[in-house]
């Protein structure tokens, strides 16, 4: 066996009453590619965020190449040789590439000679792993594929031998995503260790050599990737099995529900990020718009619930027409049968530091029946939340609870419940299992199939390919504000991948 | 992971935080005292004396805690919303020509308990009219209601300089304030609540308003955290997002916190005018708009915590102006030195101690855990 670049021995972490790593030991092989899969809350983060000195453990020890070595900070990792690459990046936007690789490690005063130093490493690095980038590049003008290659440049720059990313390929397209595991598959061939954080199975699969499940904080199991399948992988995750795929029925698409047309919107910069879109949602159907983070769906679907102003066109709902370039309003969309499952329920579905059941009202507060006068009729509110807790199955079973405390999975379901419990007409569904753990994916996918056999309209928004195409009847695909095309569907994912990479359709069919 | 820290619980957020803020400020002011070459613990016990050890002195402790309930009321309310009302103090100012203009004019024809609530109005409208156009200009224009509330306490200082000197002083009189009211401006004392306890009041101006404070205070309570309108408040304040999502519009909740905001201030003025001086003198608020910011801060924005607050700084003013009176080293300036140092560890440098206690509480809780055999198994 390979010697270790990394092993973690005993390490143990709390949080107060959380325990979010139980005992872990690991080896990591030198020269290879590792994942660590697990669901939200599993201790991923917390693991890796010891390994790079954000944290501390509370017992056990980091060796790095055979070497025991206390990691207080991310300069000592840094020092050791690791390197990561975060989820969220780390970059001063209106700097260059150049300026951001060098920002912390400038050397003089004087910048001139950093600078010589950082562009012939620059061109180095180019010619060995084929990370290349103009230099000179602003950070705010490059796509987030490239950005992320900036970041993993950074930590190269510092000498990394051991890079960890964390959820790499959230903000790829099917076709970066690949780019970015060439790059990895390389950077190994040169003798990197690299440690691959994510929920997605098919990517552990697609290019680790190791794979280790954690789950409530342990490592449940380390396997040799090709002698594992993804179903049995789902099942250490989640700790039972799982059902990858959605059972569903042929849709029976009723009367449009939902039209919009030659929508435009801007956005808070005022810049036109959605650009003449129209498309409709029938009764019992479910229409999946899929895209990369950032190509207008967000402004999208909060002009068609109200929430923003359009530039023009004109939106249908249940053949009456709504004001959306005017007076529309969320509250009056709602009474009119328009649910809306938000992407941003921290701050948009919920708010946190309330109890669950204000939560449960929220947007409907102004229904009588939460209501005695002006006041709120605080012991039918509560009842209300228990009951949907029940049905939900939301624990921990406490309507009183801060919403913070929930999961991410309960919290949405919190949300689900309540703009479903609402018997919609139209039910709008951006990101919905986003931050949310395997278990209540099924539990939340299942819903909304319920309300399309429910002969409801459903508007799916997802950035997870696999989730538009399990769920939807049909597929639109955003691309820098337009309706790149639409596509059934059994469409592969690559042909999808190629509309949200902007390819057209007519290129995109064969 | 996101919570490095384990969570306080309620009596250590609420009850410990103010108590070590408070001890902290209390040590600190003592070195001051120790400086200026006085007795620490001598002074102490003069202030605790002098603001609890006799009738006249809860009498005065809870006189001025009246206008600090009404002033931490007002930038409690603002604070749900998300806003930051330091216009207080003029607001408050503002407060006064309402009750004086209807003392002023009613006060002769009829009984106190007719002009009270006729003054009760004039006085939380003048306040609401005074915080409105800084609530339209952030709801509307989006300038800061920091900024424009500030200044508003300016304009209102100037303008009731013009109107104490220019108008609404009687001819023959050489001081800038008003005629004094007939007898149906004046409020009450409740000399006799202190009595029942065997306390002797004499001339503390301790009156009704204590009493409509208090109500204002269970009110406010009411609003916030029993009403549709408090709803839209406290969500508007915690996530302006989730409030567009809700539809709540953001304008009119704006609108409608600032002017209760501005009429709790106003309010404040029913104290000093109606119920001690019967009659309005220039700058009677003296400083109680900006104590709110700390009552507030201190209390929690909760009214039970804004009341008890209100009495801590009913305390200092009345103790420390005894300190005052017995030490000759301790000027009036002192005392507001002790005063900011209160106002700085328990409003500003509020969470200070925070994160030390719940690392405290964190090994604490981690260590009982481990004590106990039970594993939290899927529980969490």
């Amino acid at each position: 066996m390979a010697r270790a670049a990394i092993e973690l021995i005993g390490i143990d972490k709390r949080f107060g009453l959380v325990h979010a790593n139980r005992d872990i030991n690991l080896a990591i092989e030198r020269g290879t590619i590792h994942g660590i899969i697990g669901e939200n809350g599993a201790g991923k983060s917390t693991l890796m965020s010891i390994l790079y000195g954000f944290y501390q453990a509370d017992r056990g020890e980091i060796r790095v190449n055979g070497k025991k070595v206390a990691i207080i900070d991310p300069n000592a990792a840094i020092a050791a040789g690791i390197g990561m690459v975060h989820q969220h990046f780390m970059l001063v936007e209106n700097f260059t590439v150049l300026e951001n690789i060098m920002l912390g490690v400038e050397g003089a005063p004087l910048l001139s000679k950093g600078i010589a130093k950082v562009r012939a490493t620059l061109r180095r690095l180019e010619e060995e792993y084929g990370l290349e980038v103009d230099p000179d590049a602003l950070i705010e003008d490059l796509p987030l594929g490239l950005q992320q290659r900036v970041e993993i440049l950074k930590a190269l720059y510092r000498g990394a031998d051991i890079l960890i990313l964390d959820e790499p390929t959230g903000v790829l397209t099917p076709a970066e995503a690949d780019h970015l595991f060439r790059i990895l598959r390389k950077l190994k061939e040169q003798g990197k260790t690299i440690v691959l954080i994510t929920h997605k199975l098919r990517e552990i699969k697609a290019v680790t050599d190791n794979v280790s499940v954690m789950r409530q904080g342990e490592i449940v199991a380390t396997l040799k990737t090709k002698d594992a399948s993804v179903e049995e992988l789902a099942e250490l995750m989640v700790g039972r099995r799982v059902l990858l795929r959605v059972d569903k029925g042929a849709a029976k698409p009723g009367e449009v529900k939902l039209a919009v047309e030659n929508l435009t919107v801007r956005d808070n910069r005022g810049c036109v990020v959605v650009e003449n879109v129209s498309f409709n949602v029938r009764a019992g159907e479910i229409v999946g718009i899929a895209g990369v983070a950032g190509n207008g769906q967000s402004e999208l679907i909060e002009a068609i619930a109200g929430i923003r102003r359009a530039v023009s066109g004109k939106v249908t709902l249940d053949g009456r027409p709504v004001d959306v370039t005017g007076r529309a309003n969320p509250a009056e969309l709602r009474q009119r049968g328009l649910a809306h499952v938000p992407e941003d329920r921290h701050h948009m579905g919920l708010v946190l530091p309330f109890e669950e059941s204000e939560n449960a009202i929220l947007g409907y507060h102004d229904d009588p029946r939460y209501l005695k006068g002006p006041f709120l009729d605080i012991e039918a509110i509560r009842a209300d939340a228990q009951k949907k807790i029940a049905q939900y199955d939301i624990r921990p079973a406490d309507a009183r609870l801060k919403t913070a405390n929930f999961s991410g999975g309960n919290q949405q379901k919190i949300v689900l419940a309540r703009e479903i419990e609402r018997d919609p007409s139209v039910l709008i569904v951006a990101q919905p299992t986003r931050g949310v753990d395997v278990g209540a994916i099924e539990f939340i996918h299942r819903r909304i199939i319920e309300m399309r056999d429910a002969g409801k309209a459903v508007l799916l928004v997802s950035v997870e390919l696999d989730e538009i195409r399990s769920l939807s009847d049909r597929i639109l695909v955003m691309f820098a504000g337009r309706i790149a095309g639409e596509c059934g569907p059994e469409a592969s994912e690559g042909e999808i991948g190629l509309l949200m990479a902007g390819v057209e359709k007519k290129a995109a069919a064969e | 992971m996101s919570q490095p820290f384990a969570k306080l619980p309620a009596w250590a957020d609420y009850g410990l935080i103010p108590l070590v803020n408070l001890i902290v400020a209390f040590l600190v002011a003592g070195l001051v005292v120790l400086l200026v070459g006085e007795n620490p613990l001598q002074a102490a016990v003069l202030m605790v004396k002098g603001a609890f050890g006799s009738g006249q002195g809860i009498g005065y402790t809870l006189y001025y805690a009246t206008n600090f309930i009404f002033t931490g009321l007002c930038v409690a309310v603002a604070f749900h919303c998300g806003l930051f009302n330091i216009g207080g103090e003029g607001q408050a100012y503002l407060g006064g020509l309402g009750v004086s203009l209807v003392c002023l004019a009613v006060g002769n024809l009829l009984p106190w308990w007719l002009t009270f609530p006729l003054a009760i109005l004039g006085a939380a409208l003048a306040g609401a009219l005074w915080a409105l156009i800084p609530a339209w200009l952030q709801a509307r224009r989006g300038s800061h209601i920091v900024i424009t509330t500030i200044m508003f306490n300016f304009i209102a200082a100037s303008l009731m300089v013009y109107l104490l000197v220019g108008v609404l002083k009687p001819a023959a009189s050489q001081a800038p304030e008003t005629a004094v009211f007939g007898p149906g401006g004046q409020l009450p004392q409740l000399g006799w609540l202190l009595q029942m306890f065997g306390l002797k009041v004499r001339s503390a101006p301790f009156n009704v308003s204590f009493l409509l404070a208090l109500l204002s205070a269970f009110l406010v309570w009411v609003l916030i955290w029993r009403t549709r309108l408090g709803y839209e408040i406290r969500t508007l304040g915690l996530s302006p997002r989730a409030a567009d999502y809700a539809g709540i519009s953001q304008t009119k909740i704006i609108i409608i916190t600032m002017m209760i905001s501005g009429a709790l201030a106003g309010m404040m003025a029913l104290n000093p005018i109606m119920g001690a001086q019967h009659r309005m003198q220039l700058d009677f608020v003296s400083g109680a708009g900006f104590v709110g910011i700390a009552v507030a801060l201190m209390g929690r924005s909760h009214p039970l915590g804004i009341v008890l607050a209100a009495i801590l700084f009913g305390m200092l003013y009345q103790g420390g102006a005894e300190i005052a009176f017995d030490m000759p080293n301790i000027s009036r300036d002192m005392i507001v030195i002790i005063q900011g140092l209160v106002i700085l560890f328990a409003g500003a440098l509020e969470h200070m101690f925070r994160p030390a206690l719940q690392r405290l509480f964190g090994r604490i809780a981690g260590s009982a855990l481990r004590a106990a055999p039970v594993t939290t198994g899927e529980s969490h």
